[in-house]
């Protein structure tokens, strides 16, 4: 059976009420539960809920088990947040860098089912208690380990590879896979959240170290400690709780090959435009309805696919736009303006969850100095290089 | 924490024909071939008849990079090119190429080299396959 996506109307819908964020960075001090908890708290005091409303939980997380060694954290999160007594349903969502985005997408799911009224939605991951190296091994774990890791293809090593056939392909520069690192550095410079709070240039990433080539260190997303939350309710019940609730008008996920080497186009991410054109269908919009969005650039070359792949610009013009300035805070179409994996920093688990906060944020506008303007934002989280991708759709 | 660590010697064993030799499957009802070997034709499904195939690992670079930083037990090789290889009867495989890393291009033909491919440093043991050289 193939579904109709446009004749789908979700059976209730869906609005988030409360957001919680931990910030973003390499947090010695910190543990993993005292992350999930903080930001956890924060969006149900945000949302005015008391503990027993709450009917589930859903996390996402990539790899609890081997960064801290700790499995069945869906538990671990009931518990440490205070319900075990009340003995919620709690479950772990994993697709990789896609976990937190997936997460969101369940918790949808279980109230537009009818199964639940109130879900809380947290994202988590603690990435700095293991080596930068065993951590970079980690995320290989997100491709096909056996026909790319085993070969000795790092995470990076695979975008270099979209990015090498995208400059080929499109004549792509070196300078405006750079660009899209300095545009979302300036934007975290204006996000108290945000691991960096520099300035960078051209000149700096074209001079960081080189990692696989053609990315360098100032093209990859860092490594991360963080946690984001938010709390869903049925929108028939919103404003019992909130006098902004912004409702998730689209939730559409797509999968993929997991290996880079099985798609047909190296330099789209398919899973991306399957889950945006769903999006559109739900939501009945167009890209030209999207005022700003959030991707998934856990490195440059991930940010200029996903602006093509997400419709807003023709394929291979993604580096020529961004180099223009039309994706700036203050462009026709912002795009990242949280700072995004870049920037912000990319806790995998918990990115997608993140994005969703950011986004309402803006539409709520409370996002101070990197406000932008409009009705409606959109979250872009991908899983591996491209086997999973999780788009949502927000609006005020 | 090693490659050969998470793997586990049967986990790589298993996959040693394939490896080492190239065999892949090929699907006798649509024809089409597949390595890595698949045991579903996604073309066919269950309708899908699938056999051995030995591939000849000619083929070409769809596109490649230089590693730098590289993935645990391959530090001693950097910078080494790996690339995305499309075979002559179509399916593509990662893979590294033995090459000036100057030298390496989209479009270059390349033949199979049985190599060394990654050590387990805690239990000592060397995993072999196919690389790529240029033709
Ligand atoms: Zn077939």
């Amino acid at each position: 059976m193939k579904i109709e996506w446009d004749m789908i109307n979700m059976a209730r819908e869906v609005a988030i009420i409360g957001i919680g964020c931990t910030s973003f960075g390499e947090f010695w001090d910190r543990s993993f539960r005292d992350i999930f908890v903080e930001a956890g708290v924060a969006a149900i005091e945000d949302a005015g809920v008391q503990g027993e409303e709450i009917d589930e939980l859903f996390v996402g997380n990539m790899s609890a088990g081997r960064f801290i060694e700790q499995e069945h954290i869906a538990s671990l999160i009931a518990d440490y947040a205070g319900l075990a007594s009340l003995h919620v349903p709690s479950t772990r969502v994993e697709a990789a860098c896609a976990s937190g985005g997936l997460a969101i997408r369940m918790g949808v799911l279980a109230i537009a089912s009818g199964h639940a009224d109130i879900v809380v939605v947290s994202g988590v991951e603690k990435m700095t208690d293991v080596s930068t190296q065993d951590a970079t091994d980690m995320l290989t774990a997100a491709a096909d380990r056996e026909w790319e890791g085993a070969t000795g293809a790092t995470f990076p090593g695979l975008y270099a590879m979209i990015a090498k056939r995208h400059i080929h392909e499109y004549g792509t520069t070196r300078e405006q896979l750079a660009s899209v690192a300095v545009k979302n550095h300036h934007n975290a410079t204006m996000n108290p959240k945000a691991q960096f709070h520099s300035e960078i240039t051209v000149d700096a990433v074209l001079r960081s170290a080189m990692i696989a080539d053609p990315l360098r260190m100032l093209d990859c997303s860092p490594i991360t400690d963080g946690s984001a939350a938010v709390v869903l309710a049925p929108a028939d019940l919103a404003r019992k709780y909130t006098d902004t609730p912004i409702a998730i008008i689209a939730s559409a996920q797509a999968s993929d090959t997991i290996a880079l080497h099985d798609r047909a186009d190296i330099t789209t991410l398919a899973a991306t435009t399957a889950a945006a054109s769903v999006a559109h269908k739900m939501a009945k919009t167009t890209p030209d309805d999207i005022d700003f969005v959030e991707v998934h650039d856990c490195f440059t070359i991930g940010e200029i696919c996903a602006i093509e792949d997400l419709g807003f610009f023709p394929k291979g013009t993604g580096g020529k736009v961004t180099e223009e300035g039309i994706t700036a805070i203050d462009g026709d179409l912002p795009v990242n303006p949280s700072g995004g994996l870049k920037g912000c920093g990319h806790p995998v688990g918990a990115t997608g969850i993140k994005q969703a906060v950011e986004i309402v944020q803006q539409l709520r506008g409370e996002a101070g100095k990197r406000q932008v303007a409009g009705e409606i934002g959109m979250a872009h989280n991908v899983g591996g290089s491209g086997g999973t991708a999780v788009v949502h759709i927000l609006s005020r | 924490m090693l490659y050969g660590d998470c793997m586990g010697v049967p986990r790589f064993w298993r996959h040693i024909s394939s490896r080492y030799n190239l065999i892949g499957t090929r699907c006798a009802t649509c024809g089409e071939y597949y390595f890595p070997p698949r045991t579903m034709c996604p073309k066919c499904r269950r309708d899908g008849v699938i056999e051995d195939h030995r591939f000849s690992g000619h083929g070409e670079v769809i596109t490649y990079t230089i590693i730098h930083a590289a993935a645990e037990g391959f530090d001693r090789e950097t910078p080494y090119p790996l690339a995305i290889i499309q075979l002559d009867e179509g399916p593509r495989m990662t893979g590294q190429v033995v090459c000036d890393p100057d030298k390496i291009a989209i479009g270059m033909r390349v033949k199979p080299i049985f190599r060394r491919l990654g050590e387990d440093g805690a239990a000592g043991i060397i995993y072999y396959g196919t690389k790529f050289m240029p033709m």
